[in-house]
């Protein structure tokens, strides 16, 4: 592919224009919105976290572990910050809070076979709305 | 359904160069291959389709030829318009605040609309001392002239606004600028030696296929006009300096175009660029009107079909073949990749894909908010524009800001 989306790569491109993920979660129980539209970038991040009921020993996960269930996304941005947005939804649903937690902007970047260095920063707002999110869920417990 | 079309509205960066050009500078690569330097037969031949060139040149812009040079790009051209004329009152020593003259220190005036190759010079100008006033604009995009009169002192040595900008396509009075500009009072009063009036550049470089570029009409001293904008190849421009103008070098080596742009004369390019405006000129009227009834097409469809959207720009007073909309919670370089998947090609203000992340500088003078920078689109047609582009844009363009604006539903 020739022009301006040869700057990224082919699953940036299948990202941004097939977003994974999208939309609200009716029944969000952790909830962010990060950045800003002064800076052209927003991005809103619902997610359903639950708890397993039963104790699942090929994930090896633990009874009562909070698990996302489901995240969706909508966002305001440039086609980068969709793009990390909807591989984000994709790397933490069905995993377990504290391992959404060590998602890094590096493994998104990676995830989408690199950005651009001027896009680095999409991938860091990906990562400050799942740890938003997640302090919104922790936060509406106590 | 038009699937598969190839859309290209994206003339204001660059246009296809005419069959015509390629035709004529055909025999100046191998054949024709002279430096124009040189004594011989090769070199005179060279010599004498570079000087054709400049005199078929200076009789579009009504002007003498020895008022044309020929540069490297448009950039260049504006850059030697700027700092020739603040080097020709002793440019650095100037700068470090060593006045000259019966104490005159240079001061400058642009506008803060220009294209980078004039405003990025100023200011680098002012970090190096001199005092510049940027003129801020209306919501059209048009300079305030009241500021530019009231901005105007002894010692202002140059003023540079743009013809036309090339982003919203809004056209400024030059002529008008002109009468302030050159009306200053009693030259004795003037603090600098040399400059009994300010001089008034401009560059012009989207404008050559549409407007007039009759030099003593619009009443400047030195214009930019830059070749692969009308049909041209890349990698050369003109400057028309009038006679007695003081502009000094600012590159250094031989004697070539007055020696104020040395360096051996780029024979094919030259020849090229002068059969591509003397194309311009001749198609002008044909292209005004098939273009601007085209533009118009897609201004109203652009409106009717979408929501939250308005055309930025001066209403009447634009080029004909520059659209520039903002759409509101969309951004820019989302819109361009998806049209771009779908064939089309644009531009946008947005910061995104400015590539230092900084959203276009002309819209927000224009007072458009900076969320709403981030939603610009320019479409710019162009001669080869046809009517079923038109439509296929039409088409495209209202699916695409709706999906994008599912995207964002609620933010």
């Amino acid at each position: 592919m020739t022009g301006i989306s040869s700057l990224y790569s082919e699953k940036v491109m299948d990202h941004f224009l097939h977003p994974r993920n999208m939309g609200e979660l009716p029944d969000a129980n952790g909830v962010a919105t990060v950045g800003n539209k002064i800076c052209g970038d927003v991005m809103r991040l619902s997610l359903k976290v639950s708890k397993s009921k039963t104790k699942d020993q090929r994930s090896k996960r633990e009874n009562g572990e909070e698990i996302i269930e489901d995240a969706k996304f909508q966002t305001l941005g440039c086609g980068a910050a969709i793009a990390t947005s909807s591989i984000a939804t994709e790397m933490i649903k069905g995993k377990p809070l504290k391992d959404a937690l060590k998602l890094t902007n590096q493994a998104i970047a990676d995830a989408l076979g690199g950005l651009p260095p001027v896009k680095y920063h999409c991938s860091v707002l990906a990562v400050e709305a799942v740890r938003k999110a997640i302090k919104d869920y922790k936060n509406r417990l106590k | 359904m038009l699937r598969g079309m190839k859309v290209y509205l994206d003339y204001a960066a660059t246009t296809p160069v005419y069959p015509e050009v390629i035709e004529a500078m055909k025999p100046f690569w191998n054949e024709k291959f002279g430096n124009a330097s040189s004594l011989h037969s090769w070199g005179r031949e060279a010599r004498t389709a570079v000087e054709k060139s400049r005199a078929k040149v200076a009789e579009i812009l009504n002007c003498q030829p020895e008022e044309i040079i020929f540069t490297g790009t448009t950039t260049t051209s504006d850059n030697l318009a700027i700092l020739g004329v603040v080097g020709s009152c002793g440019l650095w020593v100037v700068g470090r605040g060593i006045r000259v003259g019966n104490g005159g220190r240079p001061h400058l005036i642009t506008s803060q609309i220009e294209h980078h190759a004039v405003l990025d010079t100023f200011k680098y100008l002012e970090k190096q001392g001199f005092k510049v006033d940027f003129l801020p604009v209306d919501k059209y995009g048009m300079v305030d002239l009241g500021k530019l009169e009231k901005a105007i002192r002894p010692e202002t040595v140059l003023v540079s606004v743009m013809y036309a900008n090339n982003e919203v396509g809004t056209i400024q009075p030059l002529n008008e600028i002109s009468k302030i500009v050159h009306s200053q009072p009693n030259p004795a009063t003037r603090l600098t030696t040399h400059f009994s009036q300010p001089v008034l550049h401009t560059d012009a470089a989207a404008t050559a296929e549409y407007l007039d570029l009759d030099v003593k009409k619009l009443g400047v001293d030195l214009m930019t006009l830059g070749s692969h904008k009308f049909g041209g190849p890349k990698g050369v421009g003109i400057l028309y300096i009038k006679k007695d103008t003081p502009v000094s070098p600012i590159t250094f080596g031989g004697h070539h175009e007055s020696g104020l742009w040395p360096g051996t004369e780029a024979v094919p390019l030259i020849v090229g660029m002068t059969k591509a405006l003397e194309l311009s000129i001749k198609y002008r009227v044909s292209s005004i009107k098939k273009v601007a009834e085209l533009r118009d097409k897609l201004i109203s469809g652009v409106l009717e079909k979408i929501p939250d959207c308005y055309l930025t720009g001066h209403p009447t007073l634009r080029l004909p073949d520059i659209t520039s909309f903002v759409f509101k919670n969309v951004e820019g370089e989302a819109i361009l990749l998806r049209l771009d998947a779908e064939g089309i090609a644009a531009s946008s203000g947005s910061a995104c894909t400015s590539g230092d992340l900084r959203p276009s500088h002309v819209l927000l003078a224009m007072g458009i908010p900076a969320e709403e920078v981030h939603g610009s689109i320019r479409f710019s047609l162009g001669r080869e524009t046809t009517e079923e582009e038109i439509d296929y844009v039409l088409e495209v363009l209202p699916r695409v800001i709706s999906d994008l604006r599912n995207l964002s539903k609620g933010i």
